[in-house]
């Protein structure tokens, strides 16, 4: 039995292709358009997921898509009556889409697809809710979902059990933590639904005592905290209720400045006003948690939603709340619905019993060893071929010991926002210049944001501070955890301001080559750790396909690529094919 | 399990279920000039549109 959903329109599109219980694929959009947090129905996707598995659409059994149309457009007409005359404007502007395609999604699922069959319609925190526990490895475990919203609901707590999955609670719209963290990102000159991560990494510069850093203090005035976890806040603070701006000028008083402009250099008082939000944040979330471990007295938690990518957060959760193991899906956001529909359909719709949980996040396109050499070939592009794997894991450590820094290209593309070993750049993190190195050939990132470490399972309680057993999450990245002090100075380039890192663990048996690349060189550094960054200039998507990763190298300092069993110099081939650099922006 | 039905028919569902008939006025209104951008686009009473205006 196949099962196909998607979720579009809104920010990063995708689908899902599920077999028998089993997701066997799943993709964004934004990876074949090559346009970042693509929005527009995912065909290329669907289409994907398809191929995977030699099947045509007249094979799926079901589709399912991430949400309930009308709902959501019943809370837009709500809010904009509630607030006219001042939400005219984005009335206006808004109406077209909805009318054009919003509201239409039957329709262009049976014309885009050409499918027949029916269609199911998942709430939003729901697909959420199913996007990770459903694919947990666990049988019970409290549900948390936040993000900015969904229909109406911006936050919902419940327990999952077996396939079946109890919403208890929820927070409607416009009280979102979300929306918080994106409205104090849109302050501080960011992209909203975008760059809340580099908020996040900016917070470690400010003042991270409640205490001292006053910006918490007002921001808590904006914010009615329960001790349930439940929140509202002063709506005079915010205007994305009704209008494209997302604070309002009573906020702008209240930190004490206007917007700050895009490209701004941080201030002191910016990287305070993000350790405040991560506090805030932080605050409600262990709120919740404890709330919720007392609701359902299960020690297990699973998370989904664009909050569950606060990997900062995520960290401190079993040290902060009674909960002893956790479980976050890779690709936590809005992005990663269409696994949830998909699961939700066939587990808890059809009862079916759960026989599958996401193990790794290789779930998109991968190409054979022959479609690579086709590509080179046909291309006229000059590469070598390794002998063996191990001589490709000793002469690609040797390289990245020697400060080359190496694009990797093996396995099927990530799912998610995170490049964990498949589409990744590799780095020396003993390098002291390694930051510098990367930003100035490659990433061009702004100088406060760091470098992920990537470390294999084994080894990271020896450098990093985690829980024992490490939790599972950080295989994709999702969780931080102090560098052990006396490393700070190994591994620099991988080491925050506040001494935390974000890491990747990886397992052997998810990707044997990137694992024993990574052991191989701890035998020629002493420190089995790498820089892993993702595979793509500022302002693009992760790359797919071996000509994405091609043009990534030829536009940037990548030196050399990895792709399979082939090994390809940015210097032995002509550099003016193409100059990528031209499209990085923010 | 139930089959999709029109985008009218699951409108009139959502209204009726859960009973959020102040929708109704909005949604007519919005068909209305949803209608007149379309004629008023393309077709023979174009003039008279503009012509109201």
């Amino acid at each position: 039995m196949y099962m196909l959903s998607v979720s579009c329109y809104y920010h990063d599109s995708s689908a899902a292709l599920l077999k028998d219980g089993v997701i066997v694929a799943a993709a964004e959009e934004e990876r074949f358009t090559r346009k970042k947090h693509d929005t527009s129905f995912p065909i290329n996707a669907a289409k994907y997921c398809l191929e995977s598995q030699n099947i045509t659409i007249n094979e799926i059994d079901y589709m399912g898509f991430y949400e309930k149309p009308l709902l959501k457009f019943e809370r837009m007409l709500s809010q904009h009556l509630q607030m006219f005359p001042f939400s005219l404007k984005t009335f206006l502007s808004s109406m077209p889409s909805w009318i054009n395609e919003k509201l239409r999604v039957l329709r262009a699922i049976r014309k885009k697809l050409k499918y027949k069959g029916d269609v199911l319609f998942i709430e939003h925190h729901l697909a959420h809710a199913a996007s990770t526990f459903l694919v947990s490895p666990f049988e019970k475990a409290a549900i948390l979902t936040v993000d900015g919203v969904g229909e109406w609901t911006t936050t919902t707590y419940g327990l999952g059990e077996g396939n079946k999955i109890n919403l208890m609670k929820e927070i409607k719209f416009p009280h979102s933590l979300g929306l918080l963290y994106s409205t104090i990102t849109a302050y501080l000159g960011f992209s909203v639904n975008n760059s809340e991560y580099k908020v996040m990494g900016l917070a470690p510069y400010g003042d991270m005592n409640r205490k001292t850093n006053s910006y918490y203090k007002k921001l808590r005035r904006v914010i009615d905290i329960k001790e349930d976890g439940s929140y509202r806040f002063d709506l005079s603070y915010f205007k994305f209720h009704y209008a494209d701006r997302m604070p309002s000028k009573k906020m702008c008083v209240l930190l004490g400045g206007p917007i700050v402009k895009r490209d701004s250099e941080m201030t002191m008082k910016h990287k305070n006003i993000a350790a405040s939000l991560q506090l805030v944040t932080e605050e409600i979330l262990f709120k919740i948690l404890h709330h919720l471990h007392k609701v359902t007295n299960c020690d297990n938690l699973v998370m989904a939603g664009g909050v569950a990518l606060n990997s900062v957060a995520n960290g401190k959760i079993l040290r902060n709340t009674p909960f002893k193991k956790i479980w976050i899906q890779p690709n936590a956001s809005d992005g990663g619905t269409s696994i949830g529909t998909t699961s939700y359909i066939y587990n808890s719709v059809l009862g079916h019993k759960r026989n599958y949980a996401l193990k790794d996040a290789y779930l998109g396109p991968s190409f054979s060893t022959k479609e690579i050499k086709t590509f080179l070939v046909k291309n006229k592009i000059k590469y070598s071929e390794f002998k063996s794997e191990s001589d490709m894991i000793k002469k690609v450590a040797k390289l990245i010991y020697d400060n080359h820094v190496v694009g990797w290209f093996m396995k099927g593309m990530e799912w998610g926002p995170r490049a964990l070993g498949a589409r990744s750049i590799l780095a020396n993190p003993c390098n002291p210049k390694a930051k510098e190195l990367l930003n100035s050939k490659v990433k061009h990132r702004e100088k406060f944001r760091p470098f992920a470490p990537v470390v294999c399972d084994d080894d990271a309680l020896t450098y990093f501070d985690c829980d024992n057993p490490v939790p599972e999450p950080t295989d994709f990245m999702l969780m931080v955890y102090p560098v052990w002090k006396k490393w700070h100075k190994v591994i620099p380039s991988v080491t925050h301001v506040d001494g935390s890192g974000r890491l990747q663990t990886i397992r052997r048996h998810q990707n044997k080559a990137y694992y024993d690349l990574i052991k191989e060189f701890g035998k020629l550094s002493g420190t089995p750790i790498l820089i892993n960054t993702s595979f793509n200039i500022r302002g693009e998507p992760i790359v797919c396909t071996p000509f994405d990763a091609y043009k990534c190298m030829m536009g940037t300092g990548i030196d050399c690529i990895v792709m399979d069993k082939f090994m390809i110099w940015r210097k032995d081939n002509p550099q003016d094919i193409w100059d990528s650099e031209q499209y990085a922006k923010d | 399990m139930a089959k999709n039905k029109s985008l009218l028919g699951e409108l009139w569902d959502f209204l009726r279920v859960r009973k959020a008939w102040w929708l109704t006025p909005i949604i007519i209104i919005l068909v209305l000039v949803g209608v007149l951008i379309i004629f008023g686009q393309s077709s023979a009473v174009s003039p008279f549109i503009y012509a109201l205006v």
